[in-house]
């Protein structure tokens, strides 16, 4: 047990409790900002994986446009502000099932799969600026030309979904 | 670290964002959820890039390109969330039925 | 002869066809080739007469044989001996005056050809079943003629009382039927042969439950063709149909084709007693029962109608105490006086215009030959002589008292009093009829030469029949060929007189009344009594109570356990399917995340069954 699992597995309880929170919240804009703890835990778990660029990507991306984004849309769809029974009652149950049932078979397939797997976070590169722009530009220029195409697409979708008849 | 602990934290993340999915009546609530399932997916990626130490950290960049299409897709959708808003002046998933088979008129009976 | 006696049936038969196609376009109408056929079975049966004269009793028969199925050999051919001869030249003369009688009577009917085709058919089978060699032979005659006249009956079919009585005398001769063919069974295989010839030399050396059997079984059918009680119930309702088919068939042939079967397999029941006492029992029953009921009946055609019941028990009653010789000669004379007044009949109900006698009366100016000729028909029903029918019922009677018993008793006794009761309805049947004044409305002429003609043909006839009963060249008994142990016709001069002072005594009273009361109906003398008569003491009710209601609901009941067991299974799947599709309907909520759970469990399903089967 050294420190990097102690914080990981510190991280990844606020991480987990968060984002139940998330999806249990009663009022659309207290879910988002517990999913903004939760992405902001993730984004640590990240650090002491060794990701740094994408830490800091996840913090802005994420939480910075991504929450912020969904805050205007709770906002613009009149979503009640207030305290009101958001939760699909009739699917609780039956949902609730599904979820353990997903979690329990993942977490069993890797547990046995990974069990005695260790990573060693003093000899894995560090993921900082350098290493990343040079993988990307040099090994996987075009996904990155495609993804900025999926940007384009989205941004030009978006707009035309919105738009109003005039 | 031991690697599991990044990989069972996936899997309950993963869990929890099923749940979301399946419960949650609000729109906006639902693609809350849809990131909280795709991030654990983007922790997957980064904890087996530091597992099997990548030179071209194929892992973590494929984690960048995810947070991409993540942030692409909930644009999309609240656009669209936005739309239905407009028509349907409702968030509620619960309201959007027209997947629905309605009865039938009654058909008369076809006895001797 | 052999070679030639299969044209008597055949030639009716083949106008029947030819009149039925080329009816349309044969001058002179669809009556031509009916008489043309007619007039030809006579000639030929007049020239088989003939043939037979010098021999009666010798059978002369020719038959091919025939296997239709194996194992059974039939014979099919004609079988002609006096009897045969005679009854066949009887059956051809009425035809063939019923067909030119039609010819009047039917005249601007739309069906006329049909019906003269039809007649022409039942006139072949009639013959078929006098000719016939074989017992299945004479079924086939005898079930054509059952047809033809259901056919005939209902020939108004656009009213519910002729569609009704023909359904009635096909189900009730039908009944009969089956006992016929079982009979047939019996014998023929008691016999093992269904020639009759065969059968009737047999008849004597079979073993007695076989023949007793047979013979009880075959009285069924005489039962139901001749209308005797307890099946007599068609004849009278069977006057719905024309009033010449009533002549032909209920008067003259049809009826009379079981009292001929009687005659034709007569060593079959003298071999069995028991069918013979039964048949005794039967015919008293009937002779009295159905005189009374004409007594009381205002139709004109019904009276007539029990009264042909009435006579044919009287030749059942005949044979049943083995005056064979009397009951033949009564058959023939009936069937000339009842032609005649059937056919008299026809001609007042065309100019009055209705059946009933309260709407008649004093006729006799406007139609003098129709009543003289009626009169004459009367006279001879009553037994007065020299007419036909008085001898040939004193030869029963004779009989009768010669064989004495507890049979020859009772047929002794009914008989006389059925004389009196008979003499009595034919004289108020006259007289309600033609004398008096006239009750109706209608304007009144006398009816054509094409109907009066036959009428006067057949009042010759009638007298001419009176000749035969004495034992000279021409005499009946020197053409019929009596088979032995039968008595042979004699009559007494004592029991002609006997018979004759009942007869006029009888009449005298009936006009004694008329003449007191001349419009009121004689009947009514009898007072609270008349009542059950008319009714023909409620045996038709009775039927209707016992059969006739179990057997509808039976039918309804089982129309409901089909529509409502066999039906609504096929119609329960049916509806189980929709039901089913509604079921499962539901599962289609437009509840998007009931679908994504839905898709989510079974990847989950998926993935544990693929890792399982990996692991291992």
């Amino acid at each position: 047990m050294t420190g990097a699992d102690v914080v990981f597995g510190l991280l990844g309880l606020v991480t987990f409790a968060a984002a139940v929170l998330v999806v249990t919240a009663r009022n659309v804009i207290h879910a988002a900002l517990w999913l903004v703890v939760s992405l902001g835990g993730l984004a640590g778990c990240y650090l002491v994986l060794t990701a740094e660029f994408v830490a800091w990507v996840q913090v802005l991306i994420y939480i910075g446009a991504v929450v912020v984004l969904m805050l205007f849309g709770a906002m613009l769809t009149r979503a009640p502000i207030g305290r009101v029974q958001e939760l699909d009652s009739a699917n609780r149950p039956i949902a609730a099932l599904a979820a353990v049932a997903t979690a329990g078979v993942l977490g069993t397939l890797v547990v046995t799969a990974f069990k005695g797997a260790y990573v060693d976070i003093h000899h894995t590169g560090i993921g900082d600026g350098r290493a990343l722009g040079g993988a990307i530009f040099r090994y996987f220029v075009l996904p990155f030309e495609v993804a900025s195409v999926l940007l384009l697409a989205a941004l030009v979708g978006a707009i035309v979904l919105t738009r109003r008849e005039i | 670290m031991h690697l599991a602990l990044a990989v069972v934290l996936s899997a309950l993340l993963f869990g929890v964002g099923v749940y979301g999915v399946l419960a949650r009546r609000n729109a906006v609530a639902l693609l809350m959820a849809v990131e909280l399932m795709l991030n654990a997916a983007n922790l997957d990626l980064v904890a087996f890039d530091a597992y099997w130490r990548d030179r071209l950290h194929g892992g973590q960049v494929f984690a960048l390109f995810l947070v991409v299409i993540a942030a692409a897709e909930v644009g999309v959708g609240l656009a669209i969330v936005l739309a239905v808003f407009r028509l349907r002046d409702t968030s509620d998933v619960d309201e959007l039925t027209e997947l629905a088979e309605h009865e039938p008129a009654q058909v008369a009976d076809v006895t001797g | 002869m052999s070679h030639w006696a299969w044209l008597i049936p055949a030639l009716p038969a083949i106008a029947a066809v030819v009149g039925l196609f080329t009816a349309r376009w044969m001058p002179g109408g669809p009556a031509v080739p009916a008489i043309a056929g007619t007039a030809g079975a006579l000639g030929v049966a007049v020239a088989a007469l003939a043939v037979v004269e010098d021999a009666p009793a010798r059978i002369r028969e020719s038959s091919v044989e025939w296997s239709p199925i194996g194992g059974m050999t039939l014979h099919v051919g004609t079988r002609m001996d006096g009897l045969a001869a005679v009854v066949a030249v009887m059956v051809c003369v009425v035809a063939l005056l019923v067909q030119i009688y039609s010819t009047a009577y039917m005249a601007g009917d739309p069906r006329y050809s049909a019906y003269a085709a039809e007649v022409s058919l039942f006139t072949a089978a009639m013959l078929l079943v006098v000719v016939a060699s074989d017992l299945f032979e004479l079924l086939i005659g005898w079930e054509v003629m059952g047809l033809c006249s259901y056919l005939l009956i209902g020939h108004y079919w656009q009213t519910e009382g002729a569609r009704a009585a023909a359904v009635k005398a096909f189900i009730t001769t039908r009944i009969g039927d089956t006992g016929f063919l079982f009979g047939i069974f019996v014998l023929g295989l008691g016999a093992h042969t269904f020639d009759i010839s065969g059968v009737t030399e047999q008849a004597s050396s079979l073993s007695h439950t076989t023949v007793t059997a047979g013979a009880l079984l075959l009285l069924a059918g005489v039962v139901g063709k001749s209308a005797q009680f307890p099946l007599h119930v068609w004849l009278p309702d069977a006057m719905a149909g024309p009033t010449p088919i009533s002549a032909l068939i209920h008067a003259a042939t049809m009826v009379a084709a079981g009292i001929f079967l009687l005659a034709r397999l007569y060593p079959v029941f003298v071999a069995a007693p028991v069918a013979l006492t039964v048949l005794g029992i039967i015919a008293c029953i009937t002779m009295l029962g159905a005189a009374l009921a004409a007594l009381a009946d205002d139709d004109l055609k019904r009276v007539l109608a029990w009264s042909t019941v009435s006579q044919l028990a009287y030749m059942a009653a005949g044979l049943a105490v083995g005056g064979w010789t009397a009951s033949v000669y009564h058959l023939l004379a009936h069937a000339a006086f009842k032609a005649l007044l059937f056919l008299a009949a026809g001609s007042v109900l065309r100019t009055v215009g209705t059946n009933l006698m309260s709407e008649m009366g004093g006729l006799w100016r406007a139609m003098p030959v129709t009543s003289i000729t009626a009169a004459i028909g009367a006279l001879a029903l009553a037994g007065v002589p020299p007419f036909a029918g008085a001898f040939s019922k004193d030869g029963i009677l004779a009989a009768a008292r010669e064989r004495g018993g507890g049979l020859g008793t009772a047929v002794f006794v009914v008989g006389l009093v059925t004389l009196a009761v008979t003499a009595a309805y034919v004289t108020r049947l006259f007289v309600r009829t033609f004398l008096g004044g006239y009750r109706g409305r209608a304007q009144l002429h006398e009816s054509p030469l094409v109907m009066t003609g036959p009428l006067v043909l057949l009042s010759a006839l009638v007298l001419a029949l009176g000749l035969p009963a004495l034992p000279h060249r021409y005499g009946v008994s020197r053409w019929l060929g009596a088979p032995p142990s039968t008595r042979s016709l004699h009559v007494g001069i004592g029991e002609v007189a006997l018979t004759t002072l009942i007869a006029l005594v009888s009449i005298g009273a009936v006009l004694l009344l008329h003449s007191r009361r001349p419009a009121t109906d004689p009947v009514a003398v009898l007072g609270p009594v008349a009542r059950p008569l008319a009714r023909a003491f409620y045996v038709d009710e009775v039927y209707d109570t016992t059969l006739v209601r179990p057997v509808r609901a039976l039918a309804r009941g089982v129309v409901r356990v089909d529509s409502g067991g066999v039906d609504a299974v096929v119609v329960d799947a049916g509806r189980t399917a929709g039901f089913a599709g509604g079921a499962l309907r539901r599962l289609q909520r437009g509840n998007i995340q009931g679908y994504l759970t839905g898709l989510v469990a079974g990847v989950l399903v998926v993935v544990i069954s693929v890792s399982l089967a990996v692991a291992r």
